[in-house]
């Protein structure tokens, strides 16, 4: 017989530090996220961005599972990934704003946050381009035997990519420590990945000798067990793993793609957003397991909403670079 | 009296690479058929024994993998030296050199840094067909965040190499596979010869030749013929063509006042283009004629030895020019 314990005393402490750590990080991400579609909606932002907003748990889990020292590379969708690796608020709308005090001096932008402290090598905003990159890092980390280990965010568009493939080769015949972490979100750009992907994702890795797995990619807390799981096997030495974390795009491509009812049904959204958001699920179960109460959960996000709004006024307020920057770092 | 020895321009390379591995255990080489193979123009022979395949390490036939993870690694503290065997697989690698390895260090605005280097080889005329023949240089130096460099003797060859690994930058070194077994003076101590300074290969006041890597052979062998008919022609090699020593060139051009600029790529767009602008900007006003082209014909590289010939210029192309430009 099953008996009904109070987690709130059982559950140690340090657990659920952890997963209301993972909860605010989402959290971040989203009102983050928001905050760039009213600043893009309000011509406050030049450019376009990607946004993340449905995927936070893929970043959030796997990040969590890294060290702070351990290297990832990034994509066109990437403030997620900067963010859950560490990333400032204030310093990531000031790089899409243009701003000396970005991460890149405002050279980068949106789709090039890189940033050395946190181990981030950067976004790209080539489909799949930063394979190599990542993987490069790896034979850094083996070869300098520093422990650390790579992961490389990509979405389902970079299954595309024959890139990918030639150093996934190249991971398992050297036993690399790379993590290839696909984002299924379903579509690449504008179109269903039904119509692009043949197969399976997971036999491709097969393919190379390299074990996979498929996690639902809206339970950060499921992101994060395979992620744990993973890293400790790939920093052990065991070569490179594949993780395709099952999820979905809230919103359009990038913030300016509004009407999609001729690639996605609104239904559908409707369905993931309601049923499938990861942070609601997660505060669900924090709920349900009475490890947390709403209103703890109320007090973390007008903290967190008031950290992105002092953030947002922050870059808004902060100079552009001066025009003497222009050629500035094009070489080393 | 420092001793100088006379090697290949293969062996040049292969020295620099040697010493660069004993002094920095950073560095590495990696590419196809480097290791046991020492590279099928067998110039990274022996390598393999010294360091061992981790630090010479085949790669399978992956030129986008291989040198997308020479980024990688150069980012995070190694000093990559990446193999291309043909310099006509650059279009494979273009992704990771133009997109990547050129733009991380400004796109991160100076936070990262890659200190690679892409060998390459270009120079038709070896039977190879139109895949395995040109010399496409022009395309990286059109890229901001590239420099390109182009050895044309052994002494250069080593000097600039050692220069490449310890650059912090992408750096593109191309060399002329017919010139793999050119000798030259090198000496046994240690030297490197700085990015960005050209080499007056030989000196005259009538015509200035400016010749790059497997053109500069055939500039001086040109200069010799015009010597013979009372033309004194001065031969420069740029070295590397980004940087590029302006100065020079255009101080040999005002001196002659006629410029001949003879590099194995494609005119059109190409390196002799750029050239031609600079100096024409620099020294217009005590030029005697516009600045005369020469690059290679503007057709792919052809299998057959007569046709293939015909596509590369030679020595009777530059003294006609010469001789032309001196009316």
């Amino acid at each position: 017989m099953a008996i009904a314990v109070d987690r709130l005393q059982t559950a140690p402490e340090a657990e659920i530090d952890q997963w209301l750590r993972m909860y605010r990080r989402m959290l971040m991400i989203r009102l983050f996220e928001e905050q760039v579609n009213d600043l893009y909606t309000r011509a406050l932002m030049p450019g376009l961005a990607h946004l993340y907003i449905g995927e936070e748990a893929v970043a959030v889990g796997v990040c969590e599972a890294l060290r702070s020292d351990d290297y990832i590379t990034s994509t066109h969708r990437g403030h997620g990934h900067c963010l859950a690796k560490g990333a400032r608020l204030d310093r990531m709308f000031a790089e899409l704003l243009g701003k000396e005090a970005g991460y890149c001096k405002g050279k980068g932008g949106s789709m090039h946050i890189a940033d050395p402290d946190t181990g981030n090598l950067g976004a790209n905003a080539i489909v799949g381009g930063s394979a190599g990159i990542a993987t490069g890092a790896a034979l850094t980390a083996k070869r300098m035997k520093t422990g650390r280990v790579a992961v490389c965010f990509f979405g389902d568009g970079a299954m595309g990519q024959g890139l990918l493939y030639e150093v996934m080769n190249m991971a398992s015949l050297w036993k690399l420590p790379v993590i290839y972490v696909c984002e299924n979100n379903l579509y690449g750009e504008y179109t269903s990945n039904v119509e692009t992907l043949a197969g399976d994702m997971l036999t491709r890795a097969a393919g190379f000798a390299i074990r996979g797995e498929s996690v639902d990619g809206q339970d950060v807390r499921k992101v994060h067990a395979a992620a744990t799981q993973i890293v400790e096997r790939v920093r052990a030495g065991a070569g490179p793993a594949f993780l395709v974390c099952n999820t979905y795009r809230f919103m359009g491509h990038h913030v300016g793609d509004v009407n999609r009812e001729y690639y996605r049904s609104k239904q559908e959204e409707q369905l993931w957003k309601t049923e499938r958001d990861p942070i609601k699920l997660l505060g669900d179960w924090l709920g349900a397991q009475n490890l947390t109460d709403r209103a703890r959960l109320e007090q973390l996000r007008i903290e967190v909403k008031s950290e992105v709004e002092q953030a947002v006024q922050f870059a808004l307020a902060a100079p552009y670079p001066g025009p003497d920057k222009v050629d500035q770092d094009v070489y080393a | 009296m420092p001793e100088t020895r006379e090697i290949t321009l293969g062996e040049a390379v292969r020295e620099a690479l040697v010493e660069e591995m004993r002094r920095d255990s950073r560095v590495f080489i990696c590419g196809e058929d480097i290791a046991e193979a020492g590279t099928v123009f067998k110039v990274l022979g022996g390598l393999v024994d010294e360091f061992g395949p981790e630090r010479v390490l085949d790669t399978p036939i992956s030129e986008a993998g291989f040198t997308g993870m020479a980024v990688g690694a150069a980012m995070t503290g190694m000093r990559p030296v990446v193999d291309i065997m043909f310099g006509d697989f650059s279009t494979l690698v273009m992704d990771q050199m133009v997109n990547q390895a050129a733009k991380v260090h400004y796109m991160s605005g100076g936070r990262w840094k890659v200190p690679m280097v892409m060998r390459a080889t270009l120079g038709a005329t070896r039977r190879s067909g139109a895949q395995h023949s040109q010399s496409l240089h022009a395309w990286f130096c059109h890229v901001p965040g590239l420099k390109v460099v182009l050895p044309a003797t052994p002494y250069d060859a080593k000097g600039l190499m050692k220069t490449a690994i310890r650059d912090d930058n992408p750096v593109v070194f191309f060399e002329d596979k017919m010139m793999y077994r050119l000798k030259g003076p090198v000496p046994a101590e240690e030297y490197t010869i700085p990015f960005g300074v050209a080499d007056v290969k030989r000196e005259g006041t009538d015509v200035t030749i400016v010749a790059t890597s497997s053109m500069v052979q055939v500039a001086l062998g040109a200069a010799k013929l015009l010597e013979a008919d009372g033309i004194s022609a001065e031969v420069i090699d740029p070295r590397t063509l980004w940087p590029l020593d302006e100065k020079t060139l255009v101080e040999s051009a005002k001196k002659t006042s006629r410029v001949i600029v003879v590099d194995e790529g494609y005119g059109r767009y190409g390196a002799t283009a750029e050239i031609a602008s600079a100096i024409t900007e620099g020294a217009f006003f005590d030029l005697e004629a516009p600045v005369k082209r020469i690059g290679a014909m503007h057709v792919p590289i052809p299998f057959s030895p007569p046709l293939e010939d015909a596509t590369v210029p030679n020595e009777q192309a530059v003294v006609a020019a010469a001789k032309a430009l001196l009316g």
